[in-house]
């Protein structure tokens, strides 16, 4: 690690946070690299949140440190850090309007009057809110307010930008179109992001890099493919949403469970552990083909229908199959198993 | 911390402790038996009992009064509404002189009642207990209202629509929620009472005496030290007592109340019940705290030849008033606006700072602080006053010849006012707008400067406002340190009231509405700039 350019521009070395007795952090240890885009997604309680204000000063470590750009940041104060934040209710100065707001942080680097007028128009255009300098914050919109946090955090240019729940507030649909609009902003900004969330539609679109958080630890650490596609954990697995997990004993290329064999990818460690499979890989066959279940409920997906069904043992199981294959609930049908949609859990 | 910590250490622990170190020491050792002997005196039991039953009394009678009008002030919306919170705030602001000069025009000799019905009441306790509602009426209206105002009405409905019948639901969930806002706003009341001093001295006659005004007797007329100390110890355990239980129902009151904007909680009043209420709360406040008012200046114009200037003009000369006077007493005027400027700087500096520590750090020690600042409020000015002249006369503190003695015995008492107004609104910024202004390169001053500052503007313009007419009207203190050359417009209503005779009574009420006037106008450009964010005044 002697080489300047191969530091990460954020290292986080085993830092710790305690609340009384409870670790909101527990010695984490995290690096983000220049121009990348990492989102830390966990439960509320997780220590998310803790996190990004412990990379921005606002939350003391009880131990470990916080590295910027090689640079240890034990004692610098956070106006000094250089990073920046976009508040969870983003928390615009009521007594300014809208370029006050974001001409807040250029003032503060000692930006020149001409600079500053220049900069805000220009962040104001990139959010998609040209012309709104004048404007009182009050008379915003969720989703303008949101942009204008945006523009408030990127204009001193900081090395790292961090969002908490940056769409937390806002509905569903307007979420989904911003996402996408922040990911390509950052793309094209080169902007170094680390971004937390709870939401896992949103860490996935936007992130180069998914970072799950349980109890104050990293639970993984991956792409959001990786993740998705081999959740480390049963934890990992079902905070994504993912139920159909169950012990079983793998044996060659087979395992034994309650629901009778099931494939597993080739040179899956023997032994017993758990095992998830994707709603994706259980397929429907008429009943005796398979393990025999019973429609428990459906639930419309959009481009597919979740089936829950009830096998004669064992937990639940959900099964996605195309709109016009979905069973009726209360029939009976067979379930099989297509192994690459099996994972084999750790822990 | 360590400005205002060394202002009250100075100011107001060493004088008051050098003064009761004084009374109760002699020969170099302390004589607590003292203590035994003067609370053993039944003519003492008698004060502290008076003391005691009159401040209950009126402080019921203020609640029964004023609780109607919280109600009216929170939920209505009637025309004259802002014009009529400022008159009702006035009072509270009056120098006591002036109000016990005003109940006197109208329950005294001479009085309005007396002309009418040829009833006196100034030498009975109903004349003292109706001054103190009048003085308090503002206390229970601004604490408990402002708080009312801001409790969402929905919570109501909810439970009026979960069955809850009308007096149920205000019952559950109204009364509840307030409860603590009253206990605060009774226990004020109880304060002030308990240790009232210019209406009594002005209104009690020789029958009546609180403790303050016997510590006045025994200090002034007897110099009787050791007796004056005791009752000063009494009084300072009794006021840290209420202090120490203001406190704790202070802090259940900020316990997680949902607070909606006051502006959509008010309605125009409904059926008769409701119109009969604010009529009646009307017709209080225009009998209770106008009319005394009203009479009071229609007094002043009220010579034995018909209406006239004639007192304002014998306020211009130094002999009209018999001597009683080594300068006119319209110099008091000019004296009272000089003190109460640097006094209202003083408060504000010290004020502000300590608002500022209590805002940043918690914890016990904090919690102690935020007490002490409001033990000036309690602790006998006049102990406080006489203390200045005996520890302050000597090096390395000779103040007792400078005119800053009475600005900073004035600032005492506004400090717990500033501090009052200022913590709620300071308390009310979100620290995370710093934070953001911290992670945006602002330094914690200069995040100070832009997110706090801007925000609390206009309640530190209220607060100034507060100290200012506090400081106008401090008495207590400031009429043994006052030199007789720079008496100040309190001292000097007084000192005309002490005289016999009707041109000296008649200046005594012109004054007074000078003062009144003064005051009142302060406290309407305070109406005017009144912070958006209710400053419901947690006196």
């Amino acid at each position: 690690m002697t080489d300047t350019a191969a530091k990460p521009l954020l290292d986080l070395q085993a830092a710790t946070v305690r609340f009384g007795a409870r670790a909101a952090l527990d010695t984490v240890d995290l690096s983000v690299a220049a121009h990348e885009i990492v989102c830390v997604l966990g439960p509320s309680g997780s220590g998310k949140s803790t996190l990004l204000r412990a990379v921005a000063g606002l939350q003391p470590l009880d131990s470990g440190r916080v590295l910027l750009e090689g640079r240890d940041q034990t004692g610098v104060p956070v106006h000094k850090r250089g990073v920046g934040l976009m508040f969870q209710d983003h928390q615009l100065f009521p007594q300014r309007d809208v370029g006050g707001n974001v001409a807040f942080g250029l003032r503060m680097h000692g930006a020149g009057r001409a600079e500053q007028t220049e900069r805000v128009a220009e962040l104001l255009e990139l959010v998609g809110l040209p012309g709104a300098q004048r404007r009182a914050v009050a008379t915003l919109s969720g989703g303008e307010q949101q942009r204008v946090a945006l523009a408030r955090a990127l204009a001193p240019r900081p090395a790292l930008l961090m969002l908490d729940e940056p769409l937390g507030q806002l509905d569903r649909s307007l979420r989904e179109r911003l996402v996408v609009e922040l990911r390509q902003l950052f793309e094209r900004l080169g902007t170094t992001v680390l971004a937390v969330t709870h939401d896992q539609g949103e860490a996935f679109a936007l992130a180069d890099r998914v970072v799950v958080m349980r109890d104050g630890r990293i639970a993984q650490s991956g792409t959001p493919l990786e993740v998705w596609q081999r959740p480390a954990s049963e934890f990992v697995a079902r905070f994504l949403g993912f139920d159909n997990v169950v012990e079983a004993t793998v044996t060659g290329e087979a395992a034994d469970t309650v629901w009778g064999k099931i494939p597993v990818p080739a040179g899956a460690p023997q032994g017993g552990a758990r095992l998830l499979v994707r709603p994706a890989g259980v397929r429907l066959v008429p009943v005796a083909d398979g393990l025999p279940c019973t429609v428990l409920a459906r639930t419309f997906r959009g481009h597919h229908v979740a089936v829950q069904l009830r096998p004669a043992d064992g937990p639940l199981l959900e099964a996605e199959c195309p709109l016009r294959d979905a069973p009726d609930v209360g029939a009976q049908v067979g379930a099989v198993f297509a192994a690459d949609e099996v994972v084999l859990l750790e822990g | 911390m360590a400005v205002p910590l060394a202002f009250f250490g100075l100011f107001f622990a060493y004088p008051v402790i050098a003064i009761v170190g004084r009374g109760l020491k002699s020969g170099g050792t302390w004589q607590f038996g003292r203590i035994g002997e003067v609370l053993g005196d039944p003519d003492i039991g008698g004060v502290l009992w008076f003391t005691t039953w009159q401040a209950a009394a009126s402080t019921a009678l203020t609640l029964l009064l004023a609780l109607p009008a919280a109600y009216v002030f929170a939920r209505f919306d009637f025309p004259g509404k802002q014009l009529l919170r400022a008159v009702v705030t006035v009072p509270f602001v009056l120098p006591t002189v002036v109000v016990g000069s005003a109940f006197l025009a109208v329950l005294g000799r001479g009085g309005l009642l007396a002309e009418l019905w040829g009833l006196r009441l100034d030498t009975s306790v109903w004349a003292i207990l109706l001054a103190h509602v009048f003085f308090n009426y503002a206390v229970v209206v601004r604490t408990v209202g402002g708080l009312w105002s801001q409790l969402d009405p929905r919570q109501e409905e909810a439970a009026r629509v979960l069955g809850a019948g009308r007096f149920a639901a205000w019952r559950k969930v109204t009364l509840p929620a307030l409860a603590p806002a009253v206990a605060a706003a009774a226990l004020m009341v109880f304060l002030f009472t308990f240790t009232s001093f210019g209406v009594v001295q002005i209104l009690g006659g020789p029958s009546f005496s609180t403790l303050e005004v016997e510590i006045y007797r025994q200090t002034a007329q007897f110099l009787d030290l050791p007796t004056a100390a005791v009752l000063t110890l009494v009084q300072f355990a009794a006021v840290g007592t209420i202090l120490a239980v203001h406190a704790w129902t202070v802090r259940r009151r900020e316990s997680a109340l949902r607070l909606v904007d006051p502006a959509r909680t008010a309605r125009r009043p409904r059926g008769a019940g409701q119109w009969a209420l604010l009529g009646g709360v009307l017709v209080t406040v225009l009998v209770l705290i106008l009319l005394p008012l009203a009479v009071l200046v229609e007094r002043s114009f009220q010579g034995p030849d018909g209406y006239g200037f004639r007192y304002y003009r014998a306020l211009q000369s130094a002999d009209g008033g018999g001597g009683t006077f080594l300068v006119p007493p319209l110099e008091a005027v000019w004296n009272s606006l000089q003190y109460a400027v640097v006094a209202t700087l003083i408060a504000l500096v010290v004020g502000g700072l300590a608002a500022a520590a209590l805002t940043r750090r918690a914890g016990r020690l904090v919690r102690g602080f935020d007490a002490l600042l409001m033990l000036p409020l309690g602790v006998s000015a006049v102990t406080v006053g006489f203390g200045f002249l005996i520890t302050l006369n000597q090096p390395p503190f000779d103040l007792r010849t400078s005119w800053i003695l009475v600005p900073l015995a004035q600032a005492l008492v506004g400090v717990p006012f500033v501090v009052r107004t200022m913590l709620p609104v300071l308390r009310a910024v979100d620290g995370r707008l710093r934070e953001a202004a911290a992670v945006l390169g602002a330094s914690p001053l200069r995040a100070w400067r832009e997110v706090d500052l801007p925000m609390v503007r206009r309640a530190l313009l209220v607060a100034a406002g507060f100290a200012f007419a506090v400081s106008l009207g401090e008495f207590g203190a400031t009429v043994f340190i006052a030199r007789p050359d720079n008496p100040t417009l309190p001292v000097a209503v007084a000192r005309l009231l002490g005289r016999a005779g009707d041109l000296n009574y008649g200046q005594a009420m012109a004054l007074s509405t000078i003062l009144m006037v003064v005051c009142a106008v302060s406290l309407l450009v305070l109406e005017r700039i009144r912070p958006d964010r209710s400053v419901s005044g947690e006196f």
